[in-house]
């Protein structure tokens, strides 16, 4: 009897019930953003459009009605999701390693790394493709970096591997500013510059799948090292005490992360504050345990950068950049929750 | 359960210890005493495994237990979740612990009857009540050796009584080695069966705790006169020690 009385115990701590009303925020969000835009498609017709890719139907709706839901926002959507999910998940993970609720996806140099990358690839080609690629490439070569500078007599310290992440984000940001300085400031310098801000805009279901398969590989990754986050954020040496291989483990989440930050920048941009807010917010409303803080953060980081994006494309006549009203919202947000919850969910050091 | 022999560790060209040699028998605690900077700590950390000594051998009878100085953490977890990373070594890489590793973290904290705090978050607790949960979750692993940086040294009286005396009553139910530091000679006499004295880089003392905790050889470990003080009342008798302060 006991027995079963501790594994339902066990069980409710993970919080099934949240679970669902986020997970179902998160549907009811991507449904209503399908009917949100400058061209109005009302809710009934956007129901119709998706039934009738999986059941025959005669259309209620227009053609035009159908491709826009189709063809321009449902890959939107999902890339926005995808990518919120992915930051939010990365960030979470990153908070958890470097112990510290204050970092995010650029500080082990991995956006900086994707941004030169994919400014590189604007400067020197029209390639969407190849933007992607060297996007994708250099996020993955900054992590090595990073991995080359830290490491001393075998192992890194934290301190270490932040100071690396530092120094090879700064370097990289030199680097974007070159392709900048030399950009055609009629033609390439503007493209480079509103690509860095962040952008959905350009979603296709090419891109959809392409990004999608490294998020998912690496957030499965992390998710399945939910535990060995926990033991991680004890630090190293009580870690290592407890029997974890800490500089395997660590380098294996950190991979791990790299790749999901490289392929969101690669595809939609550089997207600041959501691996940094939305973690820190989950750990407000649920503690501190990463089992729970990873996956309940990608359901928030999906909703949130869903709603942003409706945001970008609908707020104003122009697109506005996501990266700049993730970082309008982000930054007060962050300074608020900070506020509250200082030394809740984290004490410190 | 640990037999030491011959350790010896340097920083650099600077020796902190060189030729030490004690051992601990299951059922058994040692305190190490020894001022600072004498190396305490990284004696336990070369015994524990995470520096690698210069010479010398340990051999380890049994899953070993650390339990590091500074008990605080990044994240206020609850106290159940703390223990269980006790588990991470049997739990695995991509894997979360399951029914089985609660079991081991919920006896643990039964152990050293702390059920009650099991889902509260680590924050909220004392600091003897602190060291007790990172003693349960070195305990989750069932370890048979438990070794200890100054378990007690931070906390006020009514805390040092109550970890050490768990630590003893823990020792003795379980038949565990126990190794620990101190820089309190009276911790050493409470529960110590037997004591090592760092002096010296180069000279170190092993022997029973009645032998060890004398006078003399705490004036010479210290550098200042310290009084040992027998009592005894309601029952309870033993020795403390006094520093006598210029």
């Amino acid at each position: 009897m006991e027995n079963i009385a501790t594994a339902q115990v066990e069980k409710t701590r993970f919080r099934p019930g949240l679970f669902s009303l986020l997970a179902s925020i998160l549907v009811i969000s991507g449904l209503a953003s399908l009917a949100i835009g400058r061209f109005d498609v009302p809710l009934t017709h956007v129901a119709g459009i998706l039934a009738s890719n999986i059941l025959p139907m005669d259309p209620w709706w227009s053609s035009v009605e159908a491709r826009v839901v189709d063809l321009i926002r449902l890959p939107r959507i999902l890339l926005a999701g995808i990518a919120g999910a992915g930051l939010a998940v990365a960030g979470a993970a990153l908070q958890g390693i470097f112990r510290n609720p204050l970092v995010g996806p650029q500080i082990i140099g991995v956006s900086s790394g994707a941004a030169f990358g994919g400014a590189f690839a604007i400067l020197i080609s029209e390639s969407r493709l190849l933007l992607i690629g060297a996007a994708f490439g250099f996020g993955m070569l900054a992590i090595v970096i990073v991995y080359t500078i830290s490491r001393q007599q075998g192992r890194a310290s934290i301190l270490m591997l932040v100071l690396s992440g530092i120094v090879t984000s700064a370097f990289f940001s030199a680097l974007v500013s070159v392709t900048k300085f030399v950009a055609d400031p009629d033609d390439k310098l503007p493209a480079i510059v509103f690509w860095l801000m962040g952008s959905f805009a350009s979603a296709s279901y090419d891109k959809v799948f392409l990004i999608a398969i490294p998020v998912v590989a690496g957030s499965t990754v992390i998710y399945m090292m939910r535990f060995q986050i926990n033991v991680l954020s004890l630090g190293d040496e009580e870690a290592q005490a407890l029997g974890l291989k800490v500089e395997r483990t660590r380098w294996i989440a950190l991979t791990a992360i790299a790749l999901i930050s490289s392929a969101v920048v690669a595809a939609a941009g550089v997207i600041g504050w959501v691996g940094l807010v939305i973690p820190h917010f989950a750990r407000m409303l649920i503690g501190p345990d990463h089992r729970v803080i990873i996956p309940i953060s990608a359901l928030i980081g999906a909703t949130y950068l869903i709603h942003v994006d409706n945001v970008a494309r609908t707020a104003i006549a122009a697109e506005i950049p996501v990266g700049i009203i993730t970082a309008l919202v982000g930054a007060p947000v962050f300074g608020y929750l900070l506020r509250r919850s200082a030394n809740k969910g984290w004490t410190t050091e | 359960m640990i037999e030491v022999d011959g350790l010896s560790f340097r920083y650099g060209d600077e020796w902190i210890f060189r030729n030490v040699c004690f051992s601990v028998e299951a059922g058994q605690t040692t305190a190490i005493l020894g001022p600072n900077g004498r190396g305490k700590t990284t004696l336990l950390k070369a015994i524990v495994g995470l520096i690698k000594a210069e010479t010398g051998t340990v051999q380890l009878n049994g899953r070993i237990g650390y339990v590091a100085q500074r008990a605080e953490i990044a994240f206020a977890y609850d106290v159940i979740d703390i223990v269980v990373m006790g588990r991470a070594a049997q739990v695995g890489l991509f894997r979360t612990p399951g029914k089985t590793d609660y079991e081991h973290a919920r006896q643990a904290l039964a152990q050293l009857n702390l059920e009650q705090y099991a889902d509260r978050p680590f924050d909220r607790l004392s600091g003897g009540e602190r060291q007790l949960v990172m003693i349960a979750r070195a305990l989750a692993s069932q370890c048979q050796i438990l070794v200890l940086d100054e378990p007690a040294s931070a906390l006020d009286f009514g805390n040092q009584d109550l970890v050490l005396s768990t630590l003893r009553r823990v020792a003795e139910d379980e038949d565990l080695a126990v190794l620990f530091t101190t820089h309190f000679p009276q911790h050493a006499a409470h529960i110590a069966d037997q004591a090592l004295l760092l002096h010296d880089r180069d000279r170190q003392e092993w022997g029973p705790s009645s032998q060890m905790l004398a006078e003399d050889k705490l004036e010479e470990l210290y550098g200042l006169p310290i009084q040992a003080l027998e009592y005894k009342r309601d029952g309870q008798s033993g020795v403390t020690f006094a520093p006598l302060y210029s």
